[in-house]
């Protein structure tokens, strides 16, 4: 089954181990995601690529508990939708990124807890092709079994700084 | 520069009026404030209105009277009832006009807000993937500063039922029913730690405010209540805001600390001097953090504060006495004015089963929205 990312420019998915595309501005250093067209700092137009750290800490967290309006594309209806989570994510000493987590129960979140991207379905095209969109797992305790495949320690540093 | 006297307040009730249109309900506000002003349509020489839904709030003129003055159309989210309040009294301090209008009506259908996150700075797809949600926001700003300052689920529970309480006192209020707190911690789980009865819902009504030069006050009335201060203020790089796919991670204070502190200093007064409060509580949480955004407390007293009875109507602060937007609902353009409204009659003597008691003398209204702004008003007699 075909898989096609939510929207372009977002993340390097489908890399092996994808990466959340943020901007640097090149005149502050401010970072920010995802890339934009001008610095919400300094107001410079000059932001390059900057590939953000696939892991990090959970910085706060909450619920989405009732499905979402329009514009929302989850495919779901008030009768299938499940209740999901969304955190802020620190990543690194870079920036905090806003995301849905995999995890939906407040009671298995934990503040600080290391968390690591992963790339989702969020919803099925008619034609059957699933559409993928970003997430942050809690990172499974050592030992556990990772289906996720990251946590070879390679950070791949890739436009850090 | 001239000093600004408020001579008139008027509010159509917030809730559901089934077909009644919002610029109708704005010209039955504007026609109270002027009746408690003793003035007339005829004497206003400057308007600014502000709505969410109306286009053009200045149709309300064809209702009034169609006197030709400058009438302006504002809208700053939920703080556009604060941009109306600055714009009217900057409009009489710069000694262009002697009287001028604030007025909010709002009609919105029922459910949370949206919008296109595009015209939010935000990325086209932020919606798409279910993140264009004011509440999720709020959510995640109360359950950080819960861990972070030891605030418990019972006191957003309190701060609700509280709010309720007040509601029932106030006949214009949407939600006239007391809630206990049990209830609001039973009812569904919105966006965690937030339950549905601690948010406040999007409604209807509209709220005006008459104003005059302060030394033209005593002509209209005997107990001219002086706009002391009216700040508004954006985010600054390093707030945590709503409607942003990420977040800086050193952070800066949220523009209600900017705005506050911009107005004490207006006002020539610190928060010990005031006696009655309104903040923006879009949610039970957010009620708790403007406390101390807005000076009132230090992050984390409110546990005890709240618990004391501090916020009621007969405690030390009170906080949101006509029942806050959680008992009135947000007519965005209204809500502010409502603030005001309030505070006018708090100060007067007036506010009936709602009067804070020992003669109030310095009301304060704090309003925020999105996508991060802040307007605080201070009130003194």
């Amino acid at each position: 089954m075909s898989q096609i990312a939510f929207a372009p420019d977002v993340f390097t998915w489908p890399d092996d181990e994808p990466r959340l595309i943020g901007g640097r501005c090149t005149q502050c250093s401010a970072i920010v995601f995802p890339k934009p067209p001008s610095c919400a700092r300094c107001g410079s137009v000059d932001i390059e690529r900057h590939l953000l750290a696939s892991t990090g800490t959970l910085w706060t967290f909450t619920t989405q508990g009732f499905l979402p309006k329009e514009p929302y594309l989850g495919g779901e209806t008030n009768e299938t939708f499940v209740p999901f989570g969304v955190g802020i994510v620190e990543l690194g000493d870079e920036v905090r990124v806003e995301s849905r987590l995999t995890e939906n129960d407040p009671g298995k979140l934990m503040f600080g807890m290391p968390m690591e991207l992963v790339i989702i379905p969020l919803r099925a095209n008619a034609d059957g092709s699933d559409v993928m969109t970003f997430a942050f797992a809690p990172v499974a305790a050592p030992g556990a079994d990772s289906t996720n495949g990251n946590s070879n320690g390679n950070s791949n540093s890739v436009g850090g700084h | 520069m001239e000093d600004v006297a408020i001579i008139g307040v008027g509010i159509h009730p917030f809730g559901r009026f089934g077909a009644k249109s919002a610029i109708d309900m704005g010209a039955e506000a504007i026609r109270g404030a002027l009746v408690d002003a003793g003035a007339e349509w005829k004497d206003v020489q400057v308007a600014f209105g502000g709505s969410f839904e109306v286009d053009n709030p200045d149709a309300v003129t064809s209702r009034l009277g169609l006197t030709g003055i400058p009438f302006m159309d504002v809208y700053n989210g939920c703080a556009t009832a604060a941009t109306a309040m600055k714009l009217t009294a900057d409009s009489i301090r710069s000694g262009q006009y002697d009287i001028g209008v604030a007025v909010g009506m709002d009609k919105h259908p029922a459910g949370a807000f949206t919008s296109d996150p595009v015209d939010y700075a935000a990325p086209s797809w932020y919606g798409e993937i279910g993140h264009f949600l004011t509440t999720k926001f709020f959510a995640m700003k109360i359950n950080r500063y819960m861990y972070d300052y030891g605030i418990s689920h019972q006191t957003l529970a309190r701060v609700a039922a509280k709010n309720y309480r007040n509601g029932v006192l106030n006949p214009n209020a949407f939600r006239r029913k007391p809630i206990s707190e049990d209830e609001i911690l039973g009812s569904r789980m919105l966006n965690y730690p937030l339950t549905h009865y601690m948010f406040c819902t999007p409604d209807e009504g509209a709220a005006a405010v008459v104003m005059c030069r302060a030394d033209l006050a005593r002509n209209y009335t005997s107990k001219p209540i002086y706009l002391r201060a009216t700040t508004l203020q954006t985010r600054r790089f390093g707030a945590f805001e709503v409607h942003a796919s990420w977040a800086a991670i050193e952070q800066d204070h949220a523009p209600t600390v900017y705005a506050s502190r911009a107005a004490y200093e207006m006002a020539g007064i610190g928060p010990s001097d005031v006696d009655v409060i309104q903040l923006q509580d879009t949610d039970a949480g957010a009620e708790v953090i403007h406390m101390a955004e807005n000076g009132f407390c230090s992050d984390g007293d409110q546990e005890r504060l709240i618990a004391e009875g501090a916020t009621e109507i007969d405690g030390t602060m009170p906080v949101n006495t006509d029942g806050g937007l959680i008992a009135n609902g947000e007519p965005i353009g209204a809500s502010g004015l409502r603030q005001v409204h309030e505070l006018v009659h708090q100060l007067r003597g007036t506010a009936g089963e709602r009067q804070v008691p020992g003669s109030p003398k310095v009301g304060y209204a704090q309003l925020y929205g999105a996508p991060g702004t802040a307007g605080v008003s201070i009130l003194s007699i």
